[in-house]
């Protein structure tokens, strides 16, 4: 069976006591919505020129979802919008298995443990939803 | 726990022979991730039977012609062979003639065509349309269009804490402003058998009119609109054995000769000149178009095997299938049932502490175990319970006991996964 690979101990423990969860205050806020479940993200991030000062989030979701969510908001903080759209791309192709046959990208640390979610493609948007809702903060925050 | 289901199972046998059933039912021999298939999702869309898939092709490689324009030997047949369904449906919900059918591609389609042809024809602005907080979105997403259209209000009944229609609410909503009620037969989220002829006494005693989305009552009950007497019934073919791509609505009496068209197009007309159409008389009014003749064709076969098989036997099958995973699911440490009535169809429905009906899918899918997890369509009662989400066990007459206790199995392992 598969589920080891999806349900590595680090999302399991990530999804029962997720990080950053909160607001930002003065932050850019930005809802993420999966309208297929009802899953759905609230994103504030705040940026300090050019480097993400703090990032917190809320929502309801999945185990996936929520740890994605959380890994997300640890491994973005500190990092400037280039680094953080970087993590974007690879993180994206991991769980999409377009990383397949080559080797994980070493800055995603560890976010490698999505690795599993490319065997389950009804999941993928799980893992996503967050660093789409990021993406689009980010976006907003520039403007 | 072994004599338990035997003893049970030997009970079904007597009513309804689901070993017998099931090899009617291909797909049910496959494996998928090298797992028996225990198929629990048949509230999103049943599986079909041989006599259905034969019908199918048949249709394709005997029968096939385009309907009601060709005089051909193929044209004739397939004309015949599309009507015979239209009365096969007739009987099936003891309409009183052939002429209160209409073909659709989906429940959907249904409440949308009485959506826009009702309300073009008698809604205005300030007019009350009456639906509930438990519907499926295909229930109220057309409701709210014409809504926006016409300057009209949407009132819902709410929801009791076992998920029932509050009644007494409902008669407080009806006004002289309503202008038609639109409630679902069964909840396709919480398994609740809604009083319907109750529903619809009160409404007509106000003198309004009743639509019921049946696509989760045609399944599993027996139907008879006239002793119902909604004035309209939608619901689908998908789910009750049947092809997908054929929908069906049903109007009492002469509702269809008081709508004026849905779409325009072929065989939907009389006479047309470049200024204007006369158009035919129902139900070939509300059927636009070619058709899909081969589905509708294939859905009579569904229609006969479901009264073959009895609609009662089918119901008291799902009830001993429900009773068992109710009693079995709900004892589960942190399991929430989600719709406890008196009166419902096999649906469980359920919450599970700590985990999200998303990750318990994707494990029961593991061993071979279909449900749904999700909103169900049905957002608005998801918020009436507190929850984004549940996760959806449903049972038809091709389920067995072995199945619910294969449920019951992989949600122990959901608690291994999760701690």
């Amino acid at each position: 069976m598969d589920l080891g690979a999806l349900y590595e101990e680090v999302i399991l423990d990530h999804n029962r006591s997720p990080r950053n969860w909160g607001e930002v205050p003065g932050g850019t806020s930005v809802e993420g919505r999966n309208p297929l479940c009802g899953d759905r993200i609230s994103l504030s991030v705040r940026l300090d020129g050019d480097t993400i000062a703090d990032v917190r989030f809320t929502g309801e979701g999945c185990a996936i979802s929520k740890a994605s969510a959380s890994m997300m908001t640890q491994a973005i903080k500190g990092k400037t919008t280039a680094e953080a759209e970087a993590l974007f791309t690879g993180f994206h192709d991991l769980v999409t298995g377009q990383a397949a046959g080559s080797p994980p990208d070493k800055a995603l640390g560890s976010l490698r443990a999505f690795a599993g979610v490319a065997r389950f493609p009804t999941r993928v948007k799980c893992a996503t939803m967050a660093w789409h809702a990021m993406r689009e903060a980010l976006e907003r925050s520039r403007v | 726990m072994t004599t338990v289901t035997e003893r049970t199972q030997a009970g079904v046998m007597n009513a309804l022979d689901v070993h017998r059933i099931r090899a009617d039912f291909p797909i049910l021999g496959i494996r998928p991730r090298g797992k028996p298939l225990v198929y629990l999702d048949s509230a999103a869309t049943s599986q079909k039977p041989r006599q259905v898939i034969d019908a199918l092709r048949r249709y394709y490689e005997e029968e096939n012609g385009n309907i009601h324009r060709g005089v051909h030997y193929l044209s004739e047949l397939a004309t015949a062979r599309y009507d015979e369904t239209r009365e096969a449906v007739r009987r099936f919900i003891n309409a009183a003639d052939v002429r209160e059918v209409v073909f659709t591609r989906n429940t959907t389609e249904s409440v949308n065509l009485v959506a826009s042809s009702f309300g073009q024809a008698f809604v205005r602005s300030g007019d009350e349309i009456v639906v509930s907080i438990m519907e499926h979105h295909s229930n109220l997403v057309p409701w709210q269009l014409l809504a926006e259209r016409t300057g009209a209000v949407i009132r819902a009944v709410p929801v009791t804490d076992r998920g029932e229609l509050d009644l007494e609410a409902f008669g407080r909503l009806l006004s002289h402003r309503t202008r038609i009620v639109a409630l679902t037969w069964v909840s396709n989220a919480l398994g609740t058998v809604n009083p319907v002829r109750r529903i619809v006494e009160m409404a007509h005693a106000r003198g309004v009119p009743v639509l019921l989305d049946g696509a989760q009552a045609a399944p599993h009950l027996a139907i008879d609109v006239q002793a119902v007497g909604c004035d309209f019934l939608a619901f689908s073919g998908h789910k009750m054995l049947g092809p997908t791509g054929v929908g069906i609505l049903y109007a009492r009496g002469d509702w269809f000769d008081r709508l004026p068209p849905y779409q325009g197009g072929g065989d939907m007309i009389e006479t047309v000149t470049i200024e204007r159409t006369t158009f035919a008389r129902p139900p070939s009014r509300f059927e636009a178009g070619t058709p899909d003749i081969a589905n509708v064709v294939a859905f009579r076969a569904a229609i006969e095997y479901l009264e073959q098989v009895g609609l009662d036997a089918v119901q008291r099958h799902e009830h001993l299938l429900l009773g068992e995973a109710t009693v079995r699911v709900g004892a589960m440490p942190g399991v929430r049932v989600i719709g406890t009535a008196p009166e419902k169809a096999g649906v469980l429905s359920f919450t599970m502490e700590g985990v999200h009906p998303h990750d318990i899918a994707t494990i029961l899918d593991q061993h071979g175990v279909a449900i749904r997890a999700g909103h169900h369509c049905t957002q608005p009662l998801m918020a009436r319970f507190g929850c984004g989400a549940t996760a959806r066990a449903s049972f038809y007459l091709y389920n067995t006991l072995d199945d619910v206790a294969a449920l019951a199995t992989a949600l122990e392992s959901v608690h291994q996964v999760f701690g």
